[in-house]
C-alpha cells in the first residue's frame, strides 16, 4: 500500500508539472484527491491493514495529499500569474504621450509680494489695518501735516473727487485713522497695505494706480535706531541676507526726521552696475520719525510717546526682487506674465 | 536746482573734495544730487586767438580767409561764420584738437585754399543750445577785448565746469540758493563760509525817495517792498564770468541788467524785478490784489485776464507785473533803457502759488516764493544788485530805498538737550557732538544747565521744533552711526483678522480651482463704470464716482463692477492668441448712493471671475471642455461649500448678461451676486468671445461667514440611496424640486443630488425627466427599511401634489 502511494505521488506531481492550463489541473484534482480519485480509491483498502500499520499509512496518505494539494496550488499560482503578465504585455502604452492636463491657477505677482511683506511683519507682531481708498481730504493730507496750500501737496499729484473728496495718494491714512481709533491711549505696531492712486502718465515706471505696504509703530522711547533695526530685517528677509543698508535724509512732511532706505544692490554686490546707476545702492523705501504734530493730531502725546513709520511700493519692491522691468506687466495681465509667477 | 562746482568754489574752500565726492556726501547728508553733469573736457588746443585779417575766400562767397594769431604762431583759417571780423578775439581749435561732439580738427583744404584750424561757436564747444545768448546763436562767439590771447578757452568759458543737479524737496527751499548750498557744503565739509560783497557806493546826488513812492494795499500778501533806483546805466553784455554762470546754471544771458537781477536771483534765492523806470508810467508803486475783469500783457506777449486772487504790481492806474511771478511786457529792460527801479521784495508764497496755477506761468521766481524766502535777505539782495549794477552797468545808485516793511525777521529759537535728542535716536552722543554740529551749520546757541537754546537763522523755515534740530544733529552727524536695534516694550500677537483670513483662503480656493489672478484699475470710462451691478448694488439707486478732471476717458469713473476691466484683460489675451483663460480678481467697487456726491462713497469688496476658451483640452484623447454656464457656477458653488455656505441660484435677467443663461446668486435669500454668460452683444463691445463670468459681493459673506466650524462625527452608521425620476414640465427649474425634496426628507434624507436630466425622443413634449439620488443616514442608528420607504413615498407624492408631475416607471 505504501508503494501504491508513491506511485501516486509521484504520477500526480509530474503531471501537475506538465499541465498546460487551469482546466487540467482541475482535472487532475478531481483524478487524484476527488471522491472517485485514486488516492480516496487506495485510502479505502485501509481496513484491512493491521492496528501497526494504519496510523503510518495514515499519516503518508495525509502527506501525498498535501503534497499533491500544494503543487497544485502552486502550479495554479503560477499559471495565473503567467496569464496575467501576459495580459498585462498586451495592455503597454506610450508613455512619452502627453499627460491630462491640470488647470493650474494662481495668485498675481504683487499678491505674492503683499502677503510676503505682511507675513514677515505679523512674525513680528504687527496686525495689518486697511481703509477706505476714496479718502477725504483730512485724512489723505491734513491729518498727515499737510495743511491746504503746502508746497509739499506737489509731491503727490491728486486725483480730486469734490473739494474735500479724492483718492487716496498713500496708505498713511489708515495711519492716521488707527491712530484716531486708539485715541492716543495704547501703542501701535502696524502695517497698511492697499491701492493708491496719482495723477501719473503710466508708462514703464510710472502707474496712475499701484500698491503701496506702510507700517506704523508708536510706543514709549521707539527711536530712529529701532527703524532702522527694523528695516535691516525686512531688507535681508526680502532681498537676501548678504544685504546691507543704509539711511540718507528724505523729507516727508508726517515724518522728522525723515530718510531713504538703500539697500546695496543685489547684481553688483555694492560694487556699481547699469542697475544700481553705478552707485552700488538701490533706493527702496522712505520713512522717518512720526512728526509730533501728527501724533498730537491723532491724541498722541508726542512728549510720551514717539514712533516710526515707513513706506514703500509693492510694485518697485516686486520689480526689483523679480526682475520686471515694466511697471504696466503688472496691470496688463497678460497670462503669459501672470503664469511665470506660480511660486512667487 | 543746477549748482555750478566753479562758482560754488567762490563761497567755500572745495580744494580738497572732486565733484563726485561733493555729491555724494551732499547726497548722504541731506539733498539728492541727481547728477553730475561736464561741459566740456579739457583740451590744450583750443584757445584764444586774434583776427588779424578777415578777408573774402576768392572762390566762395559765404567763407571767409582770416588770419588767426594763437600766440606762438599765426594760422589760416577759412571760416563760415557771418559774425566774424578782424579785431575780434575767438575760440580757435587748432590741428589736433578734439571737440566735444567727437569732430578732430585737421589741416585741411578748402576751394584750393588751407585751413589749418576752426574758429568756434559756442554749440560747438559743448555748451547747450538752449543757453547761449541770442546774439551768438547763430555764429562764433566772441570774447572780450581783455582776453588773453593763446590761453585755453575751457577756464575763460568755465567750460571745466561741473554741473551738480540737486534734487531740492519743498522742506529746503533755502538750497535754492548759491548761498544755501554753500551754507550747506560749508556744514557738511566744516569749512568756514565766504560771503558775497554787499559795498554800494551811492550817488550823493541823488534820491531814491525823489523818483518813487511804494503803497501796499495789501499788506499780508506783500509784507515788505523795496525800490531802489539805479540811473543812467549802459546796457551791454554782463562780464563774461557771470554769463557763464548763469549759463552753467542753465539761464540764457541777455544782457547786464536782467543777467544781474538773474545772478541774484540765483546767489541769494531772492528773486528781483528790474522795471524800465521811463516806461513805470508814474512815480508810484501801488501793490493791490486784481480786479475782476482786468486784463494786463506780461513779458512773453501773452495777454492775461486778472482776479482778486492775483497780487499786482502797479504804477496806481494799471498792472505793470504779476507780483513775484511775471513782468508786464510795457516796463521791459531794453537797449533803450536808461534808468532802472529795482524791485526786492516779500510776497506771500500761497498767493504766488495762487497764480501760478491760474496762469500756468511757472519761472525760477515764483518757484522761491512760492517754497518761500529768507525775510533776512531780501533788501540785501537788492543791495547786491545796486553794487552790481554799478559795477557792470555803470549805474548811479540813488541813496536811500523807498521801502515798506511789516515783514517779521525775527529768528526763532529752539530749545534741545542732549539727553532728549540720545532718546529719541537712540544713541550716546556728548554733547559736543551737539554742539559741534550747530556750528558747522552755523546756528547760534547759547546754554543753560543741560538745554541747548538754538537761535536758527531765517534762512532756515524748514526748522522750527525740537525734531527738526533732532534731524540736523543725526544727518550732519552722519546715519551710518545708528545703531540697528528692534523695538523693545510693548507686545503684541501680530496676525490677520478673520476676514483677511478669509480673502487669503477664496484666493486660495480659485487658485486651486484654476483660475488665475488679475489685477486691474479701478478707474474706468463712465459707461463700463455702471454696467453688470450685483443685486445688492441694484437694490437702490446707485452712481459711480466720477473724478473732477481725469486724465483720460477710459479712466475717468470708479467702477461699481470688476468685470467690465476684467473682459479688457480677456480682450487683451485672446489679441495675443492667449484663447483659453480663466481668471479671477478680488477688489473694491465704490458704490455711490448719492446722484451728486458729497460722502465717501461704499466700498464692498468683491470677487469676480471671468472664463472664455476651452476650461479642459486634452486633444489626442479627445477630451475638449468649453467653459459654459455650468463650469462657471461649478467654481462658484465650490466656493461656497469650501466657505460652508449654502447658497441657491435663481433664474434671473440682466442687461448685460445671456437673457436664459443668467443665475442671481442668493445667500439667505438675499442676492449676493450673478453668474451667468456675457451677452453676445455686449461681448461683441468688449471684442471678446463666448465669455462667462460671475461676480459676488463678498461683505455680504464676510457678514455670515463663521470662521471655524465646529466638529462633526463622521457617520458610523450605514447609509441608504433611493433613486426618484420625475417627469415635470419643461419650465420647473429642477433645483426649486430638489430644494423641496429635501425639505420634505429632512432630517433623514442628508443628500439630494440630480444624476440624470432627459428630454427628446419617448418624452412627452414640454416634459424632462429629472432623476434625484436621495441619500438617507442617521448619524444614531442603522436606518430601517420601511421608514425609508415611508419618507420616499411621502416626498414622491408632495413633489407631484406641487409640481404637477409623475414618476417616470
Amino acid at each position: 500500500m505504501k508503494e501504491e502511494l508513491q506511485a501516486i505521488e509521484s504520477e500526480a506531481l509530474a503531471a501537475v508539472e506538465k499541465a498546460e492550463d487551469s482546466q487540467a489541473l482541475q482535472e487532475m484534482k478531481v483524478k487524484y484527491l476527488g471522491k472517485k480519485g485514486s488516492l480516496t480509491t487506495v485510502l479505502r483498502g485501509m481496513g484491512k491493514l493491521s492496528k501497526e500499520e494504519r496510523p503510518v499509512i495514515g499519516e503518508l496518505a495525509n502527506n501525498v495529499r498535501a503534497s499533491i494539494t500544494e503543487a497544485l496550488d502552486a502550479k495554479t499560482e503560477k499559471l495565473e500569474r503567467e496569464a496575467l503578465d501576459k495580459q498585462l504585455e498586451t495592455e503597454t502604452i506610450d508613455v512619452t504621450l502627453p499627460g491630462n492636463p491640470i488647470h493650474v491657477g494662481g495668485r498675481h505677482l504683487l499678491t505674492s509680494i503683499m502677503e510676503e511683506i505682511e507675513d514677515l511683519f505679523i512674525g513680528m507682531g504687527y496686525e495689518v489695518k486697511e481703509g477706505p481708498e476714496v479718502e477725504t481730504d483730512y485724512y489723505n493730507f491734513e491729518k498727515l501735516n499737510l495743511p491746504k496750500n503746502h508746497p509739499a501737496r506737489d509731491m503727490q499729484d491728486t486725483f480730486f473727487i469734490t473739494n474735500e473728496l479724492l483718492l487716496r495718494t498713500q496708505t498713511s491714512p489708515v495711519q492716521a485713522r488707527t491712530m484716531e481709533a486708539y485715541q492716543g491711549n495704547r501703542p501701535i505696531k502696524m502695517i497698511c497695505p492697499g491701492k493708491v492712486y496719482r495723477r501719473d502718465t503710466d508708462d514703464a515706471t510710472h502707474s496712475h494706480q499701484f500698491r503701496q505696504i506702510e507700517g506704523l509703530v508708536v510706543d514709549k522711547n521707539i527711536t530712529l535706531s529701532d527703524l532702522k533695526g527694523t528695516l535691516d530685517v525686512f531688507a535681508k528677509k526680502m532681498f537676501g541676507k548678504d544685504r546691507k543698508i543704509r539711511l540718507r535724509p528724505s523729507f516727508f512732511p508726517f515724518t522728522e526726521p525723515s530718510v531713504e532706505m538703500d539697500v546695496s544692490c543685489k547684481v553688483c554686490n555694492g560694487e556699481g552696475c547699469s542697475v544700481c546707476k553705478q552707485t552700488g545702492w538701490i533706493e527702496i523705501l522712505g520713512g522717518g520719525m512720526v512728526h509730533p504734530r501728527v501724533l498730537e493730531m491723532s491724541g498722541y502725546d508726542s512728549t510720551v510717546y514717539s514712533g516710526f513709520a515707513f513706506g514703500m511700493g509693492q510694485e518697485r519692491i516686486a520689480m526689483l526682487k523679480y526682475g520686471v522691468n515694466d511697471i504696466r506687466h503688472f496691470y496688463t495681465n497678460d497670462v503669459r506674465f501672470l503664469s511665470q509667477y506660480h511660486q512667487a | 536746482m543746477l549748482v555750478s562746482y566753479n562758482w560754488l568754489r567762490n563761497y567755500v574752500n572745495l580744494d580738497k573734495v572732486t565733484p563726485e565726492e561733493l555729491a555724494e556726501k551732499i547726497t548722504r547728508s541731506g539733498i539728492e544730487v541727481e547728477g553730475i553733469e561736464y561741459l566740456a573736457p579739457k583740451s590744450e588746443n583750443i584757445v584764444v586767438g586774434y583776427v588779424k585779417s578777415c578777408e573774402k575766400h576768392p572762390d566762395a562767397d559765404k567763407l571767409n580767409l582770416c588770419q588767426v594769431d594763437v600766440g606762438e604762431e599765426s594760422l589760416q583759417i577759412i571760416c563760415g561764420a557771418p559774425n566774424v571780423g578782424a579785431g575780434q578775439k575767438v575760440a580757435v581749435a587748432k590741428p589736433g584738437a578734439k571737440l566735444p561732439n567727437g569732430m578732430k580738427i585737421k589741416k585741411v583744404k578748402l576751394r584750393g585754399v588751407e585751413s589749418n584750424g576752426m574758429i568756434c561757436s559756442l554749440q560747438e564747444l559743448g555748451l547747450d543750445e538752449k543757453y547761449i545768448p541770442a546774439d551768438v546763436a547763430e555764429g562764433i562767439f566772441v570774447f572780450p577785448e581783455d582776453a588773453e590771447v593763446g590761453v585755453p578757452v575751457q577756464e575763460l568759458l568755465n567750460l571745466d565746469d561741473a554741473i551738480l543737479d540737486l534734487d531740492v524737496l519743498a522742506n529746503r527751499p533755502d538750497a535754492l540758493s548759491m548761498l544755501g548750498v554753500a551754507y550747506e557744503v560749508a556744514a557738511i565739509l566744516d569749512q568756514p563760509i565766504e560771503l558775497p560783497d554787499e559795498n554800494l557806493t551811492i550817488d550823493e546826488s541823488i534820491e531814491a525817495k525823489d523818483y518813487i513812492d511804494v503803497k501796499i494795499d495789501s499788506i499780508e500778501n506783500n509784507p515788505y517792498y523795496g525800490a531802489f533806483i539805479i540811473r543812467d546805466v549802459e546796457i551791454k553784455p554782463a562780464p563774461l564770468w557771470m554769463r557763464n554762470y548763469l549759463m552753467a546754471s542753465g539761464i540764457r544771458p541777455i544782457n547786464n541788467v536782467v543777467d544781474i537781477t538773474n545772478f541774484v536771483l540765483l546767489e541769494y534765492g531772492q528773486p528781483l524785478h528790474a522795471f524800465d523806470y521811463d516806461q513805470f508810467g508814474s512815480k508810484q508803486v501801488v501793490i493791490r490784489q486784481g480786479k475782476e475783469n482786468e486784463t494786463m500783457v506780461t513779458l512773453d506777449d501773452q495777454e492775461r485776464q486778472l482776479n482778486e486772487n492775483n497780487l499786482v504790481i502797479t504804477n496806481g492806474k494799471e498792472p505793470v507785473a504779476l507780483a513775484g511771478v511775471m513782468g508786464g511786457a510795457d516796463s521791459e529792460v531794453t537797449d533803450e533803457t536808461t534808468n532802472l527801479l529795482l524791485e526786492a521784495a516779500y510776497f506771500n508764497s500761497a498767493c504766488v502759488r495762487h497764480t501760478v496755477k491760474q496762469t500756468g506761468l511757472r519761472s525760477e521766481s515764483s518757484t522761491r516764493f512760492e517754497k518761500g524766502v529768507d525775510p533776512n535777505r531780501v533788501k540785501r539782495a537788492g543791495i547786491r544788485a545796486c553794487s552790481l549794477l554799478q559795477k557792470y552797468a555803470n549805474g548811479k545808485v540813488a541813496g536811500g530805498v523807498v521801502e515798506v516793511d511789516q515783514l517779521d525777521k525775527s529768528e526763532k529759537s529752539v530749545t534741545v538737550t542732549t539727553a532728549k535728542i540720545n532718546q529719541r535716536l537712540g544713541m550716546e552722543l556728548d554733547e559736543k557732538d551737539v554742539t559741534s554740529v550747530l556750528s558747522r551749520l552755523q546756528f547760534e546757541f547759547s546754554k543753560n544747565g543741560e538745554e541747548i537754546i538754538v537761535q536758527v537763522p531765517t534762512r532756515r523755515l524748514d526748522i522750527s521744533i525740537f525734531e527738526d534740530i533732532l534731524e540736523e544733529v543725526i544727518r550732519i552727524y552722519g546715519y551710518d552711526h545708528l545703531p540697528y536695534t528692534i523695538p523693545q516694550g510693548w507686545v503684541q500677537a501680530g496676525g490677520l483678522t478673520d476676514i483677511q483670513l478669509l480673502q487669503r483662503e477664496i484666493k486660495n480656493y480659485l487658485s486651486s480651482a484654476g483660475l488665475m489672478e488679475t489685477l486691474t484699475y479701478s478707474l474706468t470710462n463712465e459707461k463700463d463704470a455702471t454696467r453688470f451691478l450685483t443685486p445688492d448694488i441694484e437694490e437702490k439707486p446707485a452712481y459711480s464716482v466720477g473724478l473732477a478732471m481725469p486724465m483720460s476717458e477710459e479712466h475717468s469713473h470708479l467702477r461699481l463692477s470688476l468685470i467690465p476691466e476684467m473682459l479688457r484683460v480677456l480682450q487683451h489675451n485672446v489679441a495675443r492668441t492667449q484663447t483659453d483663460l480663466a481668471y479671477y480678481e478680488i477688489g473694491k467697487v465704490f458704490v455711490s448712493r448719492e446722484e451728486e456726491i458729497t460722502n465717501q462713497p461704499i466700498e464692498n469688496l468683491h470677487v469676480a471671475g471671468a472664463l472664455t476658451g476651452l476650461w479642459h483640452n486634452h486633444p489626442w484623447q479627445q477630451e475638449k471642455k468649453p467653459v459654459d454656464f455650468y463650469v462657471a457656477k461649478g467654481i462658484v458653488e465650490g466656493l461656497f461649500a469650501h466657505l460652508e455656505l449654502d447658497v441657491t441660484f435663481v433664474q434671473t435677467k440682466m442687461e448685460d448678461m445671456h437673457p436664459g443663461r443668467c443665475a442671481e446668486i442668493r445667500l439667505n435669500g438675499k442676492g449676493i451676486g450673478y453668474v451667468g454668460q456675457v451677452h453676445p452683444l455686449t461681448a461683441k463691445d468688449f471684442d471678446v468671445k463666448e465669455t462667462y463670468v460671475f461676480e459676488i459681493d463678498l461683505e455680504s459673506v464676510f457678514a455670515v461667514h463663521q470662521p471655524a466650524p465646529s466638529f462633526t462625527d463622521i457617520p458610523r452608521y450605514p447609509s441608504v440611496t433611493r433613486d426618484i425620476a420625475f417627469i415635470l414640465d419643461n419650465d420647473i427649474p429642477a433645483g426649486n424640486v430638489q430644494a423641496v425634496i429635501k425639505e420634505i426628507g429632512t432630517p433623514l434624507v442628508k443628500e439630494v443630488s440630480i444624476f440624470d436630466v432627459y428630454q427628446g425622443e419617448h418624452m412627452e413634449e414640454g416634459k424632462k425627466s429629472v432623476a434625484y439620488r436621495l441619500l438617507y443616514q442617521d448619524p444614531s442608528r442603522t436606518l430601517k427599511d420601511d421608514e425609508v420607504d415611508a419618507s420616499y413615498q411621502e416626498i414622491i407624492e408632495k413633489v407631484n401634489n406641487q409640481f404637477g408631475s409623475y414618476v417616470r416607471s
